[in-house]
C-alpha cells in the first residue's frame, strides 16, 4: 500500500481529486493516474487474470505490463497508469476477460 | 498539412530533437502518451517542481529540459496521444487520443519512444506488492507517494541507489537493498575504463552511495535466487547469500536489473536490430545519426541502446540536425558542423556505460529462470512450460507464442518475449540471433472499435509546446 505525502505538492496547496476505486473514495494528487489512485486506496487487487484468476496490482506504471487493466467509468481493459484522475472517475477491477457487451454496439 | 517532423515520445531524446528541430526551422509535432513532458526519466518533472524528495539532477535538469521545450516556437505538442500504427513509407501515424482516432501526415519520423525495465522474472513476481523499482519512482513523481510498511529493493543497477535516496528522503523508514550481481564484477567493470571521461556521472553515483549509508540504507550484497512469497501479496522475500539461505518480511517488493530498448515499434515496422550482448537486449541497428534501416525513420535516446538521459538528448538533436539536412534544410558541412558539440557532449554521457554495463551485467538467470517462474505474466505460463516448448520443436518465441499463447496476451510480448527467446536458446542450444524476436503487430496498443470508428481529427488535443 502507498500513502500521499503532503510535503510533495506544497506549492499547489494539495490540490486533490476525488475518485472511487471499487467504490471506495480516495484523495490523489491532481495529475496522477489512476492506476496510482488504486495503489492509494489499498485495493488488494486492481484485476484478476483471465487465465487462473489471480489478483494483480500494477506492476510496471508505464504502459507496459498491463497489470493495470481496470475498468474506468464504464469502459473495461483500460490501461489505468495511463489514465489521468477526473473528479468522480469510477475505477472497478477488470475481473478476468472483458466480456462483450450488447450496449458496447449500440 | 504535412509536418517535416513527426516525433514519438516526449522524454529528454524526443524533447530536444523537437526543440533541434524547430530552431533548425523544420515543422515539428510531438506526440506523446503522457499528459506532460518528461517521458519516464523526467516525468511530471513540472507537477513535482517542489517536492524535496526529488532535489538534484531530476528537478534541475529535468525541469530546465520541459522548460526550453515549452518555450520553443513551431513544436505541435499532442499529449496524452498514443501512437498505434505507422506506415512508414507513407509517413502516416494513426494515433488515438481521447477515444478518437486522427492521422498525422511526416516526412521524417523519430521514434523516442525510450527504455522500459527489463523484466525480473522470479518466482513470486505477480503477487500483488511485488512491482519494478521504477515504478515506485513513478509514483512518486507523479503522486508524490511512497510505500508503506517493510520495503525491500532486490536487484542491482544505479537506480536502485537513486530510488533508495529518494525514498529515505521521503520518510520510508524500514527500507532494505538487497544488491544482485558477484564480488568480481566491480573488479572486471573497472578494466572497462571510462571513468575519467565519465567522471561527473561516477562521481554522482558516489554521492548516492553516500548519502543512502549516512541515511542508514540496510544493504545486503551478493544476493542471488530471489523468491517471493505470500497468500494474494507478498508477505515474505527469500534469498541465497553464499551457501545460506535468508528471509525478510516484506510489504513491497521493488525489482530493478537495469532497463533495456522499448522495441515494440522498431520491431513492428520490420526493421533491422542487433542482439547487444552487453546490455543482454536488442535495441535497432542505428548509423550514427540514430537512422534505422527504413530511410523515413530513425531512433533516438535509449530505445535505441541504453546511455541514459543526457546520451539520449544528444542523439536526439542529432536525429533533427540529420533531419533537416535529409529534407533540404542544411547540407553537408552545416550538419557537420552543428553536430560537432553535440557528438562531444554524446561521448562524455556515454564514457561510462562499459563500466556500468559490466559492473551491473544481469546474472544469467534473467533470460533463463527456473522451471517454475512465471515468465508470460498475461497468460501465465512458466518457464517450464516455455522449455518443453522448445524441446517438442518450437525454435523461436513467435512459434512458442502459438503453442502456449505466450505473448499473445495484452502486454504482446513486451514483457516475456527476450525471456521466452533466451529459454529457447538456452533449451536448444542456439543464439539469440538465431531465435530471434516476437514481431509484434499494429495496433501497438489494444484499442476499442469505437474508438477506430471514432476518426475526429479535431478532437487531439494540440497544445504549443
Amino acid at each position: 500500500m502507498f500513502r500521499r505525502r503532503p510535503e510533495a505538492r506544497p506549492a499547489q496547496g494539495g490540490r486533490l481529486v476525488e475518485v472511487f476505486v471499487a467504490g471506495k473514495p480516495v484523495q490523489v494528487p491532481e495529475g496522477a493516474s489512476a492506476a496510482a489512485a488504486v495503489l492509494l486506496s489499498g485495493a488488494p487487487a486492481i484485476r484478476t487474470t483471465p487465465v487462473g484468476g489471480a489478483p494483480r496490482l500494477p506492476y510496471c506504471m508505464i504502459g507496459i505490463c498491463f497489470d493495470c487493466l481496470a475498468e474506468i467509468d464504464g469502459v473495461a481493459n483500460r490501461q489505468s497508469c495511463l489514465v489521468p484522475v477526473a473528479p468522480g472517475m469510477r475505477i472497478e477491477p477488470q475481473v478476468g476477460a472483458r466480456a462483450a457487451r450488447i450496449e458496447d454496439a449500440a | 498539412m504535412i509536418t517535416d517532423l513527426a516525433i514519438v515520445g516526449a522524454g529528454p531524446a524526443g524533447m530536444a530533437a523537437a526543440i533541434e528541430a524547430a530552431a533548425l526551422g523544420l515543422s515539428v509535432t510531438v506526440l506523446d502518451e503522457q499528459p506532460a513532458p518528461g517521458g519516464q526519466v523526467f516525468r511530471a518533472v513540472e507537477a513535482a517542481a517542489s517536492d524535496p524528495a526529488l532535489a538534484g539532477e531530476f528537478l534541475d535538469a529535468g525541469g530546465a529540459l520541459a522548460k526550453a521545450f515549452r518555450a520553443a516556437k513551431g513544436i505541435a505538442y499532442r499529449p496524452r496521444t498514443t501512437l498505434w500504427h505507422l506506415d512508414p513509407d507513407a509517413g502516416l501515424l494513426s494515433v488515438t487520443s481521447s477515444g478518437a482516432t486522427a492521422e498525422i501526415e511526416a516526412r521524417r519520423v523519430v521514434l523516442a519512444t525510450g527504455a522500459q525495465e527489463r523484466p525480473v522474472p522470479i518466482p513470486g513476481w505477480t503477487l500483488p506488492g511485488v512491482m519494478s523499482a521504477g515504478a515506485a519512482q513513478i509514483l512518486l513523481k507523479t503522486a508524490g507517494a511512497v510505500p508503506e510498511g517493510a520495503v525491500v529493493i532486490a536487484g542491482q543497477g544505479p537506480l536502485c541507489w537513486l530510488l533508495a535516496v529518494q525514498l529515505l528522503r521521503a520518510g520510508v523508514e524500514r527500507l532494505t537493498l538487497l544488491e544482485t550481481g558477484s564480488g568480481g564484477a566491480l573488479r572486471d567493470a573497472l578494466r572497462a575504463g571510462g571513468l575519467w571521461t565519465g567522471r561527473k556521472l561516477l562521481a554522482k553515483g558516489v554521492a548516492l552511495m553516500r548519502e543512502t549509508r549516512a541515511r542508514g540504507l540496510k544493504v545486503v550484497r551478493n544476493v542471488r535466487d530471489l523468491r517471493a512469497e505470500g497468500d494474494g501479496r507478498v508477505s515474505t522475500v527469500r534469498w541465497r547469500q553464499g551457501t545460506r539461505d535468508h528471509a525478510l518480511a516484506c510489504d513491497t517488493l521493488l525489482l530493478h536489473e537495469g532497463v533495456i530498448p522499448s522495441t515494440h515499434i522498431t520491431r513492428a515496422l520490420g526493421l533491422d536490430h542487433d542482439w547487444d550482448e552487453r546490455q543482454l537486449c536488442w535495441r535497432p541497428r542505428l548509423d550514427e545519426w540514430g537512422a534505422t534501416s527504413h530511410p523515413n525513420v530513425a531512433v533516438a535516446g535509449d530505445g535505441g541502446g541504453i546511455g541514459g538521459w543526457e546520451a539520449a538528448a544528444a542523439g536526439g538533436r542529432l536525429a533533427a540536425i540529420d533531419a533537416a539536412h535529409r529534407l533540404g534544410r542544411l547540407d553537408a558541412a552545416a550538419r557537420d558542423g552543428r553536430a560537432a558539440g553535440v557528438r562531444k557532449a554524446q561521448r562524455a554521457a556515454l564514457a561510462l556505460r562499459p563500466f556500468l554495463d559490466r559492473l551491473y551485467r544481469p546474472g544469467p538467470g534473467i533470460l533463463t529462470p527456473a522451471d517454475d517462474t512465471i515468465v508470460c505474466r498475461c497468460e501465465e505460463i512458466t518457464a517450464g512450460q516455455i522449455r518443453g516448448a522448445a524441446r517438442r520443436g518450437a525454435a523461436g518465441p513467435n512459434q512458442v507464442k502459438a503453442f502456449l499463447r505466450a505473448g499473445m496476451g495484452p502486454c504482446q510480448g513486451r514483457m516475456c518475449g527476450t525471456v521466452v527467446a533466451g529459454l529457447i536458446a538456452e533449451t536448444r542450444g542456439a543464439t539469440m540471433e538465431q531465435v530471434g524476436a516476437l514481431r509484434p503487430r499494429a495496433p501497438f496498443k489494444p484499442m476499442t472499435v469505437g474508438e477506430l470508428a471514432n476518426a475526429r481529427p479535431e478532437a487531439m488535443p494540440e497544445l504549443t509546446a
